[in-house]
């Protein structure tokens, strides 16, 4: 395993989407999240900069990149905003069952305006009968006519009201084990039957919409499945476990980043018996802790990532990361909040919605007690 | 029309790092050595200004600086905002160069570059701010120039251009080629994108060093400055300090009396009891 390195055009790349979220997200990620309000007139923005098409291929209109520059596109974001990193993230969730499991013609209609920003994707996986348990799965497809006929609810579902596409997994049949076998669906917004239901009050990662989409004898053609019939269980756990953990972690890492740079502008600013703070030593453990933790998320996530790019095995390096990077993302703000003594209580300062959007992140994407089974499941089998 | 438009842009040290720009205290010479640059601020809006003729007429945009071989990485940020080819002029040569030796060295770089319809600088730099080279520039080039221009069109190789004075301004007619030096306010630089980020790295970035241009060694760099710097001293800063000392009540009650004392007028600022929160 060689040590992960970023290329020069990725740092130029870096320094690109840092200047555009500096002037068009930093100044807006405290309203966002006070608002609950998910900006999706950024999505076209972030269109034209090649970030929301980030690794989708040229020819349907993406960057062509890979998930390296994707994450670099999060935690950039997610420095700031990880409320809309997660809208971000879980717009990417949606789009790549359809780049890698797709036909051509559903490439065609969905890509191009998605990788534009001009439709924003999610996807439809959990219910609630437990996120965890998802060979449990309720919502149910049935083959009828000729047409597929969709029931079921889904809840905690990111861009649940905003979302111009959904991509829904339910249960299709069962195998000679009795075990549910899934078949997953690309939705169109305004299907009849298919709507977005009760919006969450969150804790956290408020700069995005999470609530229940309902599909009520939603009728789809042939078209509309995504792989084979029967074979979706893959469809959808390689994007929760590739995509989306790959984004929560680097949603993380932008946190981490976060509460680093705060901790040191406010110890540097604070004066106390005299002097910056920081030269408590004690403010100093905090500030290196923070450090350290940033820097060990970072590689896990991007050295996933580039096993991605690689093509190599990376779900068990993603689940490292995105339990690795959630957790340490809660406890550097934390810490920086008591850094800051009483002003870290107070709201004017971005570290208590640093805390409230790390606590979010742990279920995103399957808890950190799913990520330690499968890890060490992994470790037991000798991976 | 297909226009060949030239933009000079110039590597300043980043803001970021000005408390750790120290002064040679022989050479009377700022060191720079480890501080990163930016492209001099206004500068991209002389790209954005240039990108913005190309888009309408046509034509090809051409980024040129005179500066230290890392200036290229600034060279890569602009072809990655949408210049399509770019042009280091670096030499040891060229170090210690005043305006005039800029100018020179730089009006050079141009010729060699290629044929120009339209030449486009910003109104002053962010480190050395004389807001010289533009007009030295255009008269080596034996060009008419334009300074602080803030709306201009092309029309037909004329220039409708619009020149920000202190209490108004002039509209003028120009006939191209020619350099107008444009202000911050004429336009919002775009965001870089990811595909341009991906296509500079395909972009042309040619390096020429003095023997590369057409030019008479002694009139570049330190040798070809007639701006000597007689002094150059970090100014001291240090304020005469007195330390109140007490209860905080008898602090304030003495700051009141030195502001009294120092002439100013509590009264009119209207503080009461009642009016603080
Ligand atoms: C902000 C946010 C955004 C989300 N976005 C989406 C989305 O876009 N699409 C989507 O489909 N889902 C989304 N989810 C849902 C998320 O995937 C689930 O919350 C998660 O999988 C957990 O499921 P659950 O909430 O039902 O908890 P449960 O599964 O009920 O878990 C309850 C507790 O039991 C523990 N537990 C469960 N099983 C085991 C086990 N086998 N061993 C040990 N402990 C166990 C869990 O760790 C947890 O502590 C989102 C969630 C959040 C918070
Ligand atoms: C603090 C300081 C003080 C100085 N004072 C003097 C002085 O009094 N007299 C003097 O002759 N020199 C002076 N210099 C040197 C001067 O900065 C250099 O000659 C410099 O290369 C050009 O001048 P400027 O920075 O003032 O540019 P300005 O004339 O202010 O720049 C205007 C525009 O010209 C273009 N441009 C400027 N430099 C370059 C370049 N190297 N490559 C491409 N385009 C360029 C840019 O578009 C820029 O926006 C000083 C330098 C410093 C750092």
């Amino acid at each position: 395993m060689g040590f992960f390195q970023f290329t020069e055009e990725q740092e130029m790349l870096r320094k690109a989407v840092r200047e555009f979220v500096e002037a068009e997200i930093a100044p807006h990620a405290a309203e966002w999240d006070e608002k609950h309000y998910c900006p999706v007139e950024l999505f076209p923005k972030m269109g034209e900069m090649g970030i929301t098409g980030i690794f989708v291929p040229e020819e349907y209109g993406g960057a062509g990149l890979g998930h390296v520059e994707r994450a670099i596109c999060l935690e950039e974001i997610s420095r700031y905003s990880a409320g809309l990193g997660i809208a971000l993230m879980t717009h990417h969730l949606g789009i790549a069952p359809i780049l890698y499991f797709g036909t051509d013609e559903q490439k065609q209609k969905y890509l191009p305006d998605l990788a534009a920003g001009k439709k924003i994707c999610g996807l439809s996986v959990t219910e609630p009968g437990g996120g965890s348990d998802f060979m449990g799965l309720k919502a149910t497809g049935e083959f009828k006519d000729g047409q597929w006929v969709i029931n079921g609810r889904k809840c905690f579902i990111t861009n649940a009201s905003v979302a111009d596409v959904d991509i829904w997994a339910v249960v299709t049949g069962q195998d000679e084990k009795g075990r549910a076998l899934m078949t997953v669906f690309i939705i169109d917004k305004d299907t009849p039957g298919h709507a977005p239901g009760r919006e969450e009050n969150k804790i956290g990662l408020n700069g995005s919409s999470t609530g229940d989409v309902i599909c009520n004898d939603v009728v789809l053609g042939e078209e509309a499945v995504l792989g084979e019939v029967n074979k979706g269980a893959k469809i959808a756990l390689s994007a929760i476990q590739e995509i989306g953990r790959a984004g929560m972690a680097a949603i993380s890492v932008g946190i981490l980043r976060g509460c680093l740079e705060e901790g040191v502008k406010f110890s540097n600013e604070r004066i106390l018996y005299g002097k910056p703070l920081n030269r408590l030593q004690a403010i100093q453990f905090i500030i290196a802790e923070n450090r350290v933790a940033y820097e060990a998320a970072k590689l896990l996530t991007y050295h996933a990532a580039s096993l991605k790019d690689a093509g190599k095995p990376c779900a068990n390096e993603f689940s490292m990361a995105k339990l690795f990077a959630t957790e340490a993302a809660i406890e550097a703000a934390k810490k920086t909040i008591d850094l800051m003594g009483g002003y870290g209580c107070i709201n004017e300062y971005p570290v208590g919605r640093f805390l409230r959007d790390a606590i979010a992140t742990i279920p995103a994407g399957g808890t950190s007690h799913i990520q330690k089974i499968i890890i060490a499941g992994n470790a037991i089998r000798g991976n | 029309m297909s226009l060949n438009i030239t933009v000079c842009i110039k590597p300043v040290p980043d803001p970021d790092y000005y408390d750790k720009i120290t002064i040679d205290p022989v050479k009377k010479t700022i060191t720079r050595a480890g501080i990163p640059t930016i492209i001099n601020p206004v500068d991209k809006n002389a790209v954005e200004a240039a990108l913005q003729v190309k888009e309408k007429l046509g034509g090809k945009v051409v980024v040129i600086t005179m500066a230290p071989p890392n200036a290229e990485e600034n060279l890569r940020e602009l072809l990655a905002m949408g210049a399509d080819e770019a042009v280091l002029l670096t030499d040891r040569a060229f170090a210690g160069a005043d305006t005039l030796a800029t100018s020179y060295a730089l009006a050079a770089g141009l010729k060699k570059s290629g044929p120009f319809d339209l030449v486009f600088t910003g109104t002053e730099s962010a480190d050395g701010a004389t807001s010289q080279v533009p007009a030295q520039l255009a008269e080596w080039l034996d060009i008419p120039h334009l300074w602080n221009v803030q709306e201009f069109e092309v029309e037909d190789h004329t220039l409708k251009a619009k020149m920000s004075m202190e209490n108004g301004y002039i509209n003028y007619l120009v006939q191209m080629p020619a350099l107008l030096a444009v202000k911050r306010s004429i336009n919002k630089p775009r965001y870089t994108t990811v595909m341009g980020v991906m296509k500079a790295k395909k972009k042309p970035l040619t390096v020429l060093t003095a023997a590369d241009l057409d030019v008479e060694p002694e009139r570049l760099g330190l040798q070809g400055s007639p701006t000597k710097a007689g002094d150059i001293f970090t100014p001291s800063l240090a304020r005469k300090g007195q330390q109140l000392t007490g209860e905080t009540e008898e602090i304030v009650e003495q700051l009141i009396q030195v502001l009294r004392g120092a002439g100013l007028n509590l009264e009119s600022l209207n503080v009461n009891e009642a009016g603080r929160e």
